[in-house]
């Protein structure tokens, strides 16, 4: 699709403050409450004697 | 040791996962109660998952299927909580370009999900129109116009197209845009 000048511009700042909301929740960290969760994941299976 | 364990993976992709639930729902808690089924769901269904594909995408898939599906069940409970997160995050310190981002995020919030969605696939999280078109399960069409027309919508709710912008409009390239369109007729 062809795009005139002042779309492309247009685009480009709708895509800059895209990545930006984006980033800010992607540096946020993650909550102790996800490797809590992957760790008891992995007891559980261990527990179960699916582990190798 | 054998072959690696995918599920090693998962954690690698946690950031990602709450950066894409969180720009789709604008509400933390609810994109971290999505994040944590989709950690319990792909755990649990991992030999669905083919090795050496993309896992994100994987994972993403699993994570707007969620989504979807609490929403179909949240329309039927109670009121909407949307905002929330929003107001937190524009508390934050302000710094050049913090006012546009509040706009944008006012617009952003406007938009259908599947229009964020559509947007946030391509346009942040790097996938390609087919990949997105796969995870979404539609036509590689549908995510463009969703992602164009939800541009669209945000130069319109943002007011992008009635200021100076439009003095960067280029003479040169729109006459060469205009004769390529010709000529393809």
């Amino acid at each position: 699709m062809t795009r005139t000048g002042p779309s492309r511009k247009r685009e480009s700042v709708i895509d800059e403050n895209l990545r930006r909301v984006y980033d800010e929740a992607l540096e946020e960290g993650v909550p102790d409450r996800f490797t809590d969760l992957l760790k008891a994941l992995k007891e559980q299976d261990q527990a179960k004697g699916t582990q190798k | 040791m054998s072959s690696p364990d995918p599920r090693d993976e998962l954690v690698e992709h946690l950031p990602a996962m709450r950066a894409f639930a969180i720009s789709l729902t604008r509400n933390g808690a609810t994109a971290d109660d999505m994040v944590q089924d989709t950690v319990v769901k792909a755990w649990t269904n991992i030999d669905k998952f083919e090795q050496g594909t993309n896992m994100r995408a994987w994972l993403f898939t699993i994570l707007r299927n969620t989504y979807y599906s609490s929403r179909r069940k949240a329309r039927r409970e109670v009121a909407d909580v949307d905002g929330v997160h929003t107001d937190a995050l524009a508390e934050k310190p302000a710094h050049d370009g913090r006012l546009q981002m509040t706009d944008f995020r006012d617009a952003f919030a406007q938009l259908s999900d599947e229009q964020r969605e559509a947007l946030l696939l391509v346009g942040a999280s790097g996938f390609s129109y087919e990949d997105a078109a796969e995870m979404c399960g539609v036509a590689v069409g549908t995510i463009k116009s969703r992602t164009n027309r939800a541009r669209q919508r945000l130069a319109e709710l943002m007011h992008l197209d009635d200021d100076d912008r439009l003095e960067l409009t280029d003479e040169a390239t729109l006459s060469v845009l205009s004769a390529s369109k010709a000529a393809s007729f």
